[in-house]
């Protein structure tokens, strides 16, 4: 027997699916930059990444906004509670069709290895990309903000560890969205709201 | 009776309107010609002085002091004309008197064909006297005519009748009209400044590789500002002049100015030639980032993709050591390649051409050191520098620079262990004896420096900074031109260029995970299968 649940609100869908977009394309146009391929060329690819990425920042102006006023930022507040069960899971049970050990809630919508998860990116990955990549785009002004000091090969290859490491989330991210109650639940969730749970 | 009143009115007034737009309408047809607006103020044909057969140059410029009686003693006062320059930053000697380089190498022995492109008349020897006034050649620089010429060989004369020269040779050189073109003298051009300094090196665009003669009438493509169909600039409107000294330097170049655009009445302006001078330090108004960029890249860089564009190729090397074959008469040949363009002479050797040539590039603070007689040098697997370009990524004065680098391979002294200054030109020259013991022998002699017989060669390079030969913007470099593994700026050290420099621990790291993760997710996506979880 299975029950709905509205988990993600109408903005929070808006902003995750924007977001999916916004990063994939930061992703496409970081590695044509980075020399890895061409699609639009260097030049190109700088103002797209750069108009991408303000983009990005005005979308989190109000994902943050809208995170700070719902309270739902304490979805993300780490737990160790169920970890090691739901690494079990993934090692494990997934194969032998054992039962999920984390039921969601509205209150719990992430189980406790996408807290993690999401945690990471939020507090190390995310950072060292804005803070790198601001850096990046305002290398002219650094003498003027005192920051004369910073080296522009340090600042640039934390931009590239950055991105490969979000690279890798995105992987694995699109990739346990699969491990739902059926393959297509989570995603099906991420768009309509709903998610069936046993 | 009415209707004739009726029909006259109406003539009347029809006749009114075409009276009041006709001469409108014809007006707007034929707009009246705007008077000619003369850049000078006096009519040198109207001048007495100069209604006259003139033998020689001397002769011409004697009548020019007549009324510009300080012009010769402002010459003498120039490179132009001393052909030496005293670096204050090195204290070296420099200018062509003293300089030698790895083109035809050096004036020493040599002056009268050289001094064909010297602002006098009759330097032949070191017993020129520089003190002269009438041995100024007016001409050269303010002939409008096309028709003046310096007689080759004859330490720059100019003959204003018919003439046996050399003299005793019985050879006849034809006189040129002095008079006519001294009654039409004006303002420098582009052909007058580039009589010469197209043909550097011996001939046209051999030298610098940003000018040669498909500058005289260049297209927008060629050059923006000299477009001769557009801006129309003439070599003075950047190289501005004042009492004849020609601003711009090749020994003391300024490489970079941040004095921003020099108006009128600014104290303290520095060389009016550079960019800046006129489009200050930030030019770029759409793309910031590029004004970034100009404060570690010369504008040049990126403004002249490639020089020797206009279709005449330069010369990229030159190898004296294999000069001095004859055929099988014993006579000198020449070897050219598949578009007739000569690639040996027996009096010269090899060389290499180029056209629409990649500069290389180099930091450059402005700070040129020469390789002179004086100096000792050793032969190794190194090049010998002719000029040494001070630069650095952090000296804070150099910017980086395209640079035409000209390789040679040219006789010096084994055992003295100096560059030698052989006598080319002339009956008793190199060129005509192929001797080159003899030949180095006088050129050293002339130089004043010893010389021990013995003759080796030695590979030798040289770099010229381009300035020339600017593209419109649309062709200027594009980013992926330096920020790319094949950058163009390869050879550039000291900075961090993004893409050039990758760092390629973190690339193959960053893939590894990449790729460790899309493995994993497959494997873990296989196994689930495989397994038979239902949903």
């Amino acid at each position: 027997m299975s029950e709905r649940i509205y988990v993600f609100k109408r903005f929070e869908r808006f902003w995750h699916w924007s977001q999916a977009a916004l990063i994939i394309f930061l992703m496409l146009t970081a590695f044509d930059i980075h020399g890895t391929y061409t699609i639009f060329g260097f030049e190109k690819a700088v103002a797209y990444h750069t108009i991408a990425a303000w983009t990005l920042i005005g979308l989190w102006v109000f994902a943050i906004f809208w995170h700070f006023t719902t309270g739902e930022w304490k979805q993300y507040i780490p737990t160790t509670e169920k970890v090691v069960a739901m690494m079990n899971y993934y090692l494990f049970g997934i194969f032998k069709n054992a039962p999920h050990p984390f039921r969601l809630t509205t209150l719990r919508k992430h189980n406790p290895l996408q807290r993690l998860a999401y945690l990471f990116i939020l507090v190390c990955v995310g950072p060292l990309l804005w803070v790198t990549g601001g850096l990046y785009l305002f290398y002219d002004k650094w003498e003027a903000l005192g920051l004369s000091g910073l080296s522009l090969e340090w600042v640039a290859t934390g931009h590239v560890i950055g991105a490969f490491m979000m690279l890798a989330f995105l992987i694995a991210h699109v990739y346990l969205t699969t491990a739902g109650h059926t393959p297509m639940a989570h995603i099906k969730a991420m768009i309509t709201g709903w998610e069936e749970v046993d | 009776m009415r209707t004739a009143i009726t029909r006259a009115a109406l003539l009347l007034f029809c006749a009114g309107l075409l009276a009041a737009t006709g001469p409108a309408l014809a007006e707007e047809a034929k707009p009246e010609p705007k008077a000619v607006k003369l850049t000078t103020t006096a009519d040198h044909s109207k001048f007495k002085q100069l209604q006259k057969a003139f033998a020689s140059g001397p002769e011409v410029t004697k009548a020019c002091l007549e009324c510009h009686t300080e012009a010769a003693g402002q010459i003498h006062r120039t490179k132009h004309w001393k052909w030496e320059y005293l670096n204050p930053a090195t204290n070296q000697k420099l200018g062509k008197k003293n300089v030698l380089n790895n083109y035809c190498i050096s004036i020493a022995a040599n002056q009268a064909a050289c001094t064909n492109c010297h602002v006098g008349y009759g330097w032949k020897d070191n017993n020129f006297d520089f003190t002269k006034e009438e041995n100024v050649d007016c001409l050269v620089c303010h002939d409008t005519t096309g028709n003046y010429r310096k007689v080759p060989g004859s330490g720059g004369q100019a003959f204003g009748k018919d003439t046996e020269f050399p003299p005793g040779s019985g050879k006849i050189v034809k006189g040129i009209d002095l008079a006519k073109i001294s009654q039409k003298v004006g303002k420098t051009s582009r052909d007058t400044c580039g009589g010469c300094h197209f043909n550097g090196g011996g001939g046209d665009g051999v030298k610098h590789g940003d000018l040669d003669s498909s500058m005289a009438t260049p297209e927008k493509e060629l050059d923006v500002h000299m477009d001769a169909v557009g801006l129309d600039f003439t070599c003075a409107t950047c190289h501005k002049t004042s009492s004849h000294d020609v601003a711009g330097s090749r020994y003391a170049p300024t490489a970079k100015d941040d004095k921003g655009v020099q108006t009128r009445g600014k104290p303290g302006s520095g060389n009016p030639a550079t960019c800046v001078a006129c489009h200050g330090n930030g030019p770029h108004k759409k793309e910031a980032r590029l004004n970034n960029h100009a404060t570690k890249i010369a504008c040049q860089t990126c403004h002249i993709p490639t020089f020797a564009r206009g279709g005449i190729p330069t010369k990229m090397e030159w190898d004296w050591s294999t000069s001095g074959k004859v055929d099988a008469n014993g006579k000198q040949f020449v070897k050219r390649d598949e578009k007739k363009r000569i690639i040996y002479e027996s009096r010269k050797g090899d060389f290499k051409l180029g056209e629409n040539v990649v500069p290389e590039y180099a930091w450059f603070n402005g700070h040129v050191e020469y390789t002179l007689l004086t100096d000792k040098i050793e032969k190794g697997p190194q090049r010998t520098p002719i000029n040494k370009l001070g630069g650095s990524a952090a000296d804070g004065k150099s910017m980086i620079w395209p640079m035409k680098v000209f390789r040679g391979t040219q006789p010096y002294d084994p055992v003295n262990k100096t560059l030698v200054t052989p006598h080319t030109t002339g009956p008793d020259g190199y060129w005509n004896t192929l001797v080159w013991d003899k030949a180095i022998e006088e050129g050293m002699k002339d130089s004043g420096q010893p010389f021990s017989g013995k003759v080796d060669f030695v590979n030798t390079v040289m770099s010229w900074p381009i300035t020339h030969m600017v593209a419109p913007k649309n062709k200027a470099l594009g980013c992926a031109d330096c920020h790319s593994k094949q950058s163009r700026l390869a050879g550039i050290t000291g900075i961090y260029i993004p893409v050039r420099d990758n760092n390629t621990l973190v690339d193959t790291l960053g893939w590894s995970i990449v790729l460790l993760t899309l493995l994993g997710v497959l494997g873990h996506g296989a196994l689930r299968i495989v397994t038979g979880r239902k949903h």
